[in-house]
């Protein structure tokens, strides 16, 4: 990714690299691959884990298989989850990585 | 076995006061808020472990004495993060809440527990306990540590805010738990449920939006942001989920584990085992020959020893998860650990069950707990016993040296070391592929999210990690052990009844019924090469894997103890072909040979279905690759 995002880009936290920050702009109802919950369940869940609009967050690790799942800070919690799971949150960038 | 689901007062507690039953009350929180250390500073040793009925989700019930005499049942529900039931865990908190759940007394107060540093999620769930209509009393726990960040809580605006009392608590240090107790009280006293729990329906993604909302305002108009914030849990994750330094010290927590399992505990075991020896002697002396001292003799006392012996082990291992849990690791570990276990279908905390039963499957099958998830956890206990245990050593061991010549290969490779490992790397991949196969093929799609929060670092209470410790030892000992002990009992019933007759020929197992089934299954496994000697010594082999030596000792009537495994080998390198030999071996990778797995299946998951799932599936496999393996060997001209 020769670049990086640029500021006030929208972009999904699933394709964040470590040091990324940005604002939560939308919390959408997109993942790839099947999986045990629906797209709105998982809108839910990210919803209650505190990924909600206008929330901060930034990329702190990556993991040590293909930089997946990710570590992120969320406001003041630290939250884990797969890149797949983090499709949906699309963030305002702040800082590019 | 089902639970006790209502309260039956104990004995060495002070009776009811006459004014009035018992005050029902229930603690919901956050997971990582410390809900269990305020159960515990609240109810001390007065606990009480069960599972709900017709679960699997474990229940805690302890009691304390108001001030005013009057007794409090403690309900201590599982962590969730809404009322929004996610897991079967998560459905048994909303349905207490609701005063739903079957068999149980709705609770008079909700005690809702949040970590004072980390409020914003748990604000939610309060203001959805408040909408349920239930009275509850918000309890700041470890409000030490946000003192000491210098995080200000104004906690008369936030009562205000949430229409209930807020009391700053630290579980560790009972700080704060009479006034919690006494809140409680006021709250109860205050009048009962207004319940809208009929109309309570699960809120929808813009609800959520709207109650976060709300908790977003209350956060801000209340708590002023720490002076100090905790820089150590960023400093730490540095290194700890570092891709390099963070993967080698996980390496290394994981391999100082197994080691204190694997070997900790093998002088504590080889103690008991000792002991009940001793023990069993000393009554063999005491008592005339006859069935009644083998009963008590080889039946119940060996049968005990049987159950005890996996004590060590259970202890040391769930001392490393518990303290793993509290210190905030067991997290991270998980996530360090995703993508390898999710490779075969699996959670991540899936890799210290299974790491676990490379010493022995029964502490592994209730490592499994770590796993929220419950087909993640199904999957994993089904795959648990295919580790290599250390109970199938001796007999590797035995049919290795006796059958495979100590040779070495491929340029210093001794072909003895290469077999045992191959051995080995056999029940690993088939562990990874079953679990592949049951998540990919029977349970399609079922993927669940990996979403989980990293809690702070914390240090741990001593005091706590000590009790739940103990309390997995009493909970092994009560309910596993009866298990095992009544098939320890049934098996000895098997190879003892009937007797041998006066003046007969050959081993008295052969006269008894285990002999007969020996004999009846001998037609089933002669395609894979068993003899009918081998097949009687499944039977008593069933009791644990190990005790297969000493079976084949009775019925090929060698005596004496470990000293006579040579002569053991001996006999049987006259009397078994390679083709045979090799076979016995596959078997072992696979069977389910051991009664106390069976048994602790049977208590974790709650029901008989799956322990009967697990040895079909595993005596089919055993099954299968005996046969293929015989068959090449006899192919080979090794028969």
């Amino acid at each position: 990714m020769t670049g990086g995002p640029r500021t006030d880009q929208l972009m999904s936290l699933a394709d964040g690299r470590r040091g990324l920050v940005g604002v939560i702009a939308e919390i959408g109802a997109a993942q790839t691959g099947p999986s045990a919950v629906n797209a709105e369940e998982l809108e839910r869940r990210l919803l209650e884990m505190g990924f909600v609009e206008g929330a901060r967050v930034e990329i702190l690790h990556e993991g040590f298989i293909g930089r997946d799942p990710i570590c992120v800070r969320l406001d003041d919690m630290r939250v884990a989850l797969r890149r797949r799971e983090a499709r949906g949150v699309i963030l305002r960038v702040e800082r590019g990585a | 076995m089902t639970a006790a689901v209502t309260a039956s007062p104990s004995p060495n507690l002070a009776p009811p006061h006459p004014a009035g039953a018992a005050l029902r009350v229930a603690l919901v929180g956050n997971p990582n808020a410390g809900k269990t250390a305020l159960f515990n500073a609240l109810t001390g040793a007065r606990q009480k472990v069960a599972n709900y009925a017709g679960v699997t989700v474990e229940r805690k019930e302890g009691q304390v004495l108001a001030a005013d005499g009057r007794r409090m049942v403690i309900l201590d529900l599982p962590g969730t993060y809404s009322l929004r039931a996610r897991s079967p865990d998560e459905v048994v908190t909303r349905d207490a809440v609701l005063g739903r759940l079957a068999g149980e007394v709705p609770p008079d107060v909700v005690i809702c527990v949040a970590d004072a540093t980390n409020l914003r999620l748990v604000l939610r769930l309060a203001l959805e306990l408040k909408a349920v209509g239930r009275p509850a009393v918000l309890a700041l726990n470890m409000i030490d540590i946000a003192e000491r960040q210098g995080l200000e809580i104004n906690t008369d605006r936030l009562s205000a805010e949430l229409g209930m009392p807020v009391i700053g608590t630290v579980a560790t240090r009972r700080r704060g738990i009479a006034e919690l107790v006494s809140a409680v009280e006021d709250r109860a006293r205050d009048g009962g449920a207004n319940l809208g729990e009929h109309g309570w329906t699960e809120p929808s993604a813009a609800e959520i939006r709207a109650l976060h909302r709300e908790a977003e305002r209350i956060l801000k108009a209340c708590v002023r942001p720490p002076k100090r914030p905790d820089t150590w849990t960023g400093r730490l994750d540095d290194v700890l989920l570092h891709p390099v330094a963070g993967v080698l010290i996980l390496l290394a927590v994981l391999f100082l584990m197994f080691q204190a399992v694997f070997t900790g505990a093998k002088p504590v075991m080889d103690l008991i085992t000792a002991g009940f020896d001793l023990l069993s002697g000393a009554v063999a002396h005491a008592l005339p020959d006859g069935l009644l001292k083998s009963l008590i003799c080889q039946g119940i006392i060996a049968g005990v020893g049987q159950v005890v012996v996996f004590l060590p082990q259970i202890l040391i291992l769930f001392l490393f998860i518990i303290l793993l849990e509290d210190v905030g690791y067991m997290a991270r570990a998980a996530f360090l650990l995703d993508r390898i276990m999710g490779g075969a279908g699996l959670h991540g905390r899936a890799f210290i069950p299974l790491l676990s039963s490379f010493a022995c499957a029964i502490p592994g099958i209730m490592a499994t707990r770590v796993i929220d998830n419950r087909r993640d956890r199904l999957t994993t206990i089904l795959v648990a016993p295919l580790m290599t245990c250390s109970a199938r050593i001796p007999v590797y061991t035995l049919i290795i040296s006796t059958f495979i010549p100590p040779r070495t290969v491929l340029g210093g490779l001794s072909l003895q070391g290469l077999v045992f490992f191959s051995l080995y790397a056999l029940g690993m991949v088939s562990a990874l592929a079953v679990a592949w196969v049951v998540r990919k093929v029977f349970w399609r799609s079922a993927a669940e999210p990996f979403l989980m929060e990293l809690p702070s670092y914390k240090v741990p209470d001593p005091v706590n990690v000590l009790r739940s410790v103990a309390q997995r030892g009493q909970i092994f000992l009560q309910r596993a052990g009866t298990t095992i002990l009544s098939m320890m009992i049934l098996i000895w019933f098997l190879c003892t009844i009937p007797g041998k007759p006066a003046g007969a020929a050959g081993p008295a197992i052969d006269y008894s019924f285990a002999g007969h089934i020996g004999h009846l299954i001998e037609p089933v496994l002669a395609p894979i090469g068993f003899s009918w000697q081998m097949s009687v010594a499944l039977i008593p082999g069933m009791a644990a894997r190990e005790v297969a030596v000493g079976a084949l000792g009775t019925v090929y009537a060698v005596s004496g103890g470990e000293e006579a495994t040579n002569l053991l080998g001996a006999s049987l390198a006259h009397q078994w072909s390679l083709a045979s030999a090799l076979a016995f071996l596959a078997w072992y990778v696979f069977a389910p040979q051991c009664a106390s797995t069976l048994g602790v299946v049977k208590r974790e998951t709650n029901s008989w279905r799956w322990p009967i799932i697990m040895f079909g599936y595993m005596t089919a496999m055993a099954y299968a690759a005996a046969f293929i393996v015989y068959r090449t060997a006899v192919a080979l001209g090794a028969g």
